[in-house]
């Protein structure tokens, strides 16, 4: 079970194990990790499951593809960055236990 | 139509073929319902060949909506095409060619939306929530308390006014005139709110040289959070033509008014008609964020949103062909009870009662969305500290449209604690 945690503007850390295949959404929305809504179900559709992914996990997790749906709902999104990432994008694998998402301030 | 004047219940009885559901009486009457519940179970992706609005496909379900609402690709939401309603927005008569972000496609839409959409970040929120607090607390204090009063004019309308002025920066004494503004942008003669195409045309153009008197005062001052001066210094913004401006505008007004106006109208229509879950909600004051998504959800202030097909495609297993009128309601999606648990009740404390529709999805979902949700949750934490109950005692009124569904009256009584 990789472990993904999440960490509030106020540092805040929420580690949640989740089992493979889980969504990095999911695994917020089910777990009431606060500042992840997640509000279209996880389609890809409202950018209200917006993370900023931790430098050191870039690599791993990748950034969105540009032009795609996702990179086109993050450029709405306040405090868009280059590590934004939908969290309903984000699938865990063994290979991302321990990925840190950073909930961006103000997504309430 | 003649629907009214028909035996039994027309939404059963009248053939697929002929069933229009456009028709703005079905809504004043809140009987349309049950045609959209008729088209969900028999033909949940619907051809109206013949409307007053020409040909056009009703999309009934949440999950064929959201399939239209992410390919934007292929629906597209362009003012030219007849934009995002179902009536065309530049069909004959109301020749005003209004462009708004609402009613383009990216990457133009995009580059716009942009520009404007900081106002109404949460960040921006945080610095309006106390003005608006103390602007609910001073409407609501100053209601009669135990005699009849208009619940929309009273309280409805002037907060969500209030709010709107704050957002524009917009002359405090004038405000009233945003109000007039975005019920005469949503209306034809025939709602009675403007006589005629051309008044609502000289209106809007007044509304127009009003808000260019405002531009050009802004844009010899610094920039400051407001939706004008965001504009006027965007360089996505700051250059557009008349039409663009005057387009954007309306878009800002009309979304930020009639919406949450009518959502908190419906709210308190909503609780007098489950007094169980009012009396849920007075022992436990602390369900109010959660109630307010489903208060959305249950009044779905926009009924619908509409694409043009780009090109061929299928919904539902049904041939959409290059051209099509697509209309995505999002009143009958937000009864699908495929998605949605028990979806013909009001539930208070509904699990993902964030998982609903009246807010579009996609590029295009609506961008005030946390400044409605911030009015409405002020209102209620504010209701609930002065009044043990605001109580429905007539009739409510309810607009002629088929685009917003709300109140021009609703009369209630006010009982303290």
């Amino acid at each position: 079970m990789p472990t993904i945690i999440f960490i509030e503007p106020d540092g805040v850390e929420y580690p949640i194990a989740v089992k493979s295949g889980t969504t990095a959404r999911d695994a917020a929305v089910n777990n009431s990790v606060p500042g992840i809504d997640g509000d279209c179900g996880g389609e890809c559709a409202c950018a209200t499951c917006h993370v900023h992914v931790d430098a050191a996990w870039m690599a791993r997790t990748g950034m969105a593809e540009p032009g795609g749906m996702e990179a086109n709902l993050l450029q709405f999104a306040e405090g868009s960055t280059e590590n934004s990432r939908l969290a309903c994008q984000i699938t865990m694998t063994d290979d991302l236990d321990g990925l840190m998402l950073r909930i961006p301030d103000g997504q309430h | 139509m003649t629907t009214d004047t028909l035996v039994g219940d027309p939404a059963s009885t009248v053939p697929l073929s002929q069933m229009d559901v456009s028709d703005p009486k079905l809504f004043q009457s809140d009987m349309i319902g049950s045609y959209f519940a008729r088209l969900r179970r028999e033909d949940p992706v619907h051809y109206c060949p013949e409307s007053a609005y020409g040909p056009y496909w009703s999309v009934t379900k949440f999950n064929d909506i959201m399939q239209v609402e992410v390919n934007h690709q292929t629906f597209s939401s362009e003012a030219k095409l007849g934009g995002i309603a179902l009536q065309d927005m530049q069909s004959g008569e109301a020749a005003l060619e209004l462009e708004m972000f609402i009613a383009m496609d990216p990457p133009k839409h995009d580059a716009q939306r942009k520009a404007v959409s900081p106002a109404v970040a949460p960040s921006n929120l945080v610095l309006l929530e106390p003005i608006i607090r103390e602007r609910a607390g001073i409407i609501l204090d100053s209601l009669p308390i135990g005699e009849e009063i208009d619940w929309v004019d009273r309280v409805s309308i002037e907060l969500t006014t209030m709010t709107l002025a704050t957002l524009f920066d917009f002359p405090w004494e004038e405000r009233r005139k945003l109000t007039r503004w975005s019920d005469v942008a949503t209306s034809t003669p025939e709602t009675g709110v403007v006589s005629s195409f051309e008044q609502r045309r000289e209106e809007l153009l007044e509304c127009a040289h009003y808000f260019k008197g405002l531009w050009d005062q802004r844009v010899n001052e610094p920039p400051k959070p407001d939706l004008i001066s965001m504009m006027v210094h965007s360089p996505a913004t700051r250059d557009m033509p008349y039409l663009e401006f005057l387009g954007n505008l309306i878009l800002l007004i009309v979304g930020g008014n009639d919406t949450t106006r009518n959502s908190i109208s419906g709210g308190v229509l909503a609780l007098n008609q489950n007094p169980a879950e009012y009396r849920k909600l007075m022992a436990d004051p602390d369900l109010i964020p959660k109630m307010i998504p489903e208060i959305i959800r249950w009044q779905t202030p926009l009924t619908h949103m509409r694409r043009t097909a780009l090109m061929d495609a299928e919904i539902g297993g049904k041939k959409i062909r290059k051209g099509d009128k697509v209309v995505m309601w999002y009143l009958s999606g937000n009864r699908d009870d495929e998605v949605i648990d028990r979806p013909n009740e009001f539930i208070i404390n509904r699990p993902n009662s964030r998982h609903h529709l009246s807010f579009g999805f996609g590029v295009h979902r609506c961008m005030g969305n946390r400044v409605a949700e911030l009015q409405l949750r002020i209102i209620w934490e504010e209701i609930l500290k002065r009044f043990s109950k605001v109580e429905v005692v007539g009739a409510p009124e309810r607009t002629l449209s088929n685009f917003i569904r709300g109140f021009t009256h609703l009369p209630v009584k006010l009982y303290v604690h």
